[in-house]
């Protein structure tokens, strides 16, 4: 016997203009994107020594394009996503429609927000990197519209409790269905996740940018900064997650194995928050009992990404043996390799398997000496957020928008090729900048500049990740071009539902099992964690040395 | 069936999980055992009322003197500090065999501290002191790396140590 995971197993679609909204988020990350993208490319080639970012429109310095590619990949695209993909998987696990006027706000607020951040990029005075390491000081319309962009992440998390307590209120005694409580586990860890970002501008940054503080403290908005800056790397995931364990197994022909496995790993993420502290293992003022802590930490949070290895690849699994695959990994060949959507997110997984494991050596202690701020970290992270994340989303896309609009999918053809260079091209990419890395490449350069000469390694790294960039470039304007003619040029025709996926182990409503929906107990024990790990430190910080003058040579 | 994958999933998490401990021991052991030590908390630059932070650096000891100085038969102590877009000192030479502290702080913004082809790897904040030790068991000519971004010059931001 077999569970949905959904509660409307026989149907349910959202209103049009609640329908409307969602397409409109997603789009404007998909439009961020494409701009993100395009100022990836110059960086790509700049490590091969080509010069070609001083000829784009708007874009004066490698830095300020390097901030627009973090900015609006990184931070823009994917909370635009979420905010559209989360929110339409929750309505559609509950059954119900979404609340309309947050929907909405949330939009126009993620929209503003958006303008302003790219206003402030464009025009140069924001040119920090998407970190924004104070004293480096931005003009005040970067923060804001961060600000404002974060913002839209709660007003949709508040959407998504208000509608799960109506799905409560009216259902007594059921479970959540597995696809909504992962929608609202993702938004309930990012607001506890988020604070910290929120804190470092809002009580910090912005005012100070307009003048209404003298200086910055450097330690303390860095340390805020990571309480967000790692876990935002599962905001990016958990959503990614979400189409993993309940869309693909569907899309596979294959089945999820358990339904608790699923709600405790996400558990585990909101849990395991308060690991940031590993982006600072080489920073002065923080000790380095803390830092081992946090290693600690950051190595438990690898046990629910590994939970999440283990189910899709059973549920990969039972979908090739289904379709005639035997032998030990015979049914890998068998899943549905010709469908777009399919193809992007198994490579996807498998790009993440190397980005996973070069993320334990980042968090590894004392190994981060070797690679801290090299090449090696943005080699590492194009596996993770550039490819198993955005891969996966260009993979989600194949289906979502054809339901969004209620078109066919312009070229399938096209969309494989588009995934297979994209793959292709970040294996190279990796390889290229995880080699410089280990050969002493620092990170966030302008190597094409820089006045020394080269020590050894550098030179063929820094082609490798020209090459690599380049086919990621062109898979990704394949995939904008599908996507485009699908809106403009698709055939209109009747897409009824989202590929929902049903679990072997069906949810008890007896036992322990409810227990796992009983989210305010876990809130608390993620709030816990943060306050142990985080108090002492930031409590040993007061006063606040809020005299470091800003710095805005760039 | 699904005994099966229940026992499979339970193995290959205890597996992962006993890799996941042994590697945080082997950390520990570099860490302990071998003294391969993360920057750790060693102290604060404070300006007075109305003085500049480059004014309150140049006044704190050891920055009041820059450069290397021999402090034991192999040991040695190496103080810098940060500005856009430069290390001071630009070059310090050494013995092969010498034991040095580096001793760096930024007076400005977040700057990095990162010798190419070692572990010499630290950031400088301003306001912070910043401390790793390292041994150059080979001769040569090492970069020193401005590795944080740090405005439009970043990439300009060097510095060499030589080691013969």
């Amino acid at each position: 016997m077999t569970t949905p995971i959904v509660a409307a197993p026989d149907g349910f679609s959202l209103p049009d203009e609640q329908r409307r909204l969602i397409k409109w988020t997603v789009y404007l990350g998909f439009i961020v994107l494409a701009v993100g993208v395009l100022n990836g490319l110059d960086q790509a080639l700049n490590y091969a020594h080509i010069d070609i970012f001083r000829f784009f429109p708007g874009m004066r310095t490698y830095y300020q394009g390097l901030t627009a590619h973090g900015v609006f990949n990184a931070i823009i695209m994917t909370f635009a996503f979420a905010n559209g993909f989360v929110a339409m998987a929750v309505a559609r696990g509950l059954g119900m429609k979404l609340n309309h006027g947050l929907l909405a706000a949330s939009f126009w607020t993620i929209l503003v927000g958006t303008l302003l951040t790219a206003g402030a990029i464009v025009n140069g005075t924001a040119s920090v990197l998407y970190t924004f390491y104070p004293p480096l000081e931005a003009s005040w319309p970067f923060y804001l519209g961060l600000a404002l962009v974060v913002i839209s992440t709660w007003i949709t998390s508040a959407n998504l409790f208000v509608t799960l307590a109506k799905f409560r209120r009216e259902h007594p005694g059921q479970r959540i269905p597995l696809l909504a409580y992962m929608g609202v586990v993702t938004y309930v860890f990012w607001d506890i996740s988020s604070l910290g970002i929120v804190v470092e501008v809002v009580v910090f940054l912005l005012p100070w940018s307009l003048g209404l503080w003298h200086g910055a403290d450097p330690l303390v908005d860095r340390t805020l900064f990571w309480f967000t800056g790692h876990p935002i790397v599962y905001f990016w995931l958990l959503p990614i997650y979400m189409s993993w364990y309940g869309m693909i197994p569907r899309q596979v022909g294959g089945a999820l194995f358990s339904d608790s496995v699923v709600r405790i790993s996400f558990l585990l993420f909101l849990i395991i928050i308060p690991i940031g502290f590993h982006h600072q293992f080489v920073d002065p003022g923080v000790s380095r009992e803390l830092k081992y802590a946090v290693a600690v930490l950051t190595f438990a949070v690898f046990v629910p990404s590994l939970m999440t290895a283990f189910s899709v690849m059973y549920a990969l699994e039972i979908g090739g043996r289904r379709a005639g695959g035997n032998g030990l990994i015979g049914w890998f060949f068998r899943i549905p390799w010709k469908d777009p959507s399919v193809c992007a997110q198994v490579l996807a997984m498998l790009a993440f398997m190397l980005g996973g494991i070069t993320g334990l050596m980042n968090a590894s202690y004392t190994m981060n000496l070797e690679i801290h701020n090299t090449t090696f970290v943005p080699g590492h992270f194009h596996l993770t957020v550039g490819t198993a994340v955005a891969l996966s989303i260009m993979g989600i896309a194949y289906w979502l928008v054809p339901y969004l609009e209620q078109k066919e999918l312009w070229s399938a053809k096209a969309g494989l090729v588009s995934s297979w260079l994209y793959f292709i091209g970040v294996l190279i990419f990796a390889r290229g900048m995880i080699s410089g890395g280990l050969a002493g490449m620092p990170r966030r350069t302008a190597i094409s500049l820089v006045p020394y000469a080269e020590p050894p390694g550098w030179r063929l790294a820094g082609i490798l990740v020209g090459v690599g960039g380049s086919l990621m470039f062109i898979g990704a304007v394949l995939f904008f071009v599908v996507i485009a003619m699908t809106v403009l040029a698709g055939k209109r025709t009747e897409i009824a539902d989202i590929p929902y996926s049903v679990t072997l182990v069906t949810p008890q409503t007896s036992g322990w099992e409810p227990g796992l929906d009983r989210l305010r107990y876990w809130i608390v024990a993620s709030v816990l964690l943060c306050v142990i790990i985080y108090g002492p430190f930031l409590a040993s910080q007061f006063p606040l040395q809020l005299n470091v003058p800003g710095f805005r040579a760039f | 069936m699904n005994h099966e994958a229940e026992r499979y999933e339970r193995l290959f998490l205890i597996i992962s999980g006993l890799f996941l401990v042994g590697f945080l021991i082997v950390l520990a052991y570099t860490s302990i055992h071998m003294g391969v030590m993360l920057p750790g908390k060693v102290g604060v630059i404070e300006a007075k009322a109305g003085e500049s932070l480059a004014a309150a650096v140049f006044r704190t000891p050891p920055f009041d003197h820059l450069g290397v100085k021999k402090i034991g038969p192999d040991d040695y102590e190496a103080v810098y500090f940060a500005q856009a877009w430069a290390f001071f000192p630009r070059e310090i030479d050494l013995p092969v065999g010498a034991r040095v502290k580096f001793i760096a702080t930024s007076v400005d913004v977040t700057h990095g501290f990162f010798i190419a082809g070692t572990r010499v790897n630290m950031m400088l904040l301003p306001g912070q002191i910043s401390e790793e030790t390292y041994t150059f068991r080979k001769a040569g000519k090492y970069l020193l790396l401005c590795h944080e971004y740090c405005g439009l010059l970043h990439q300009t931001m060097h510095a060499w140590v030589i080691v013969k």
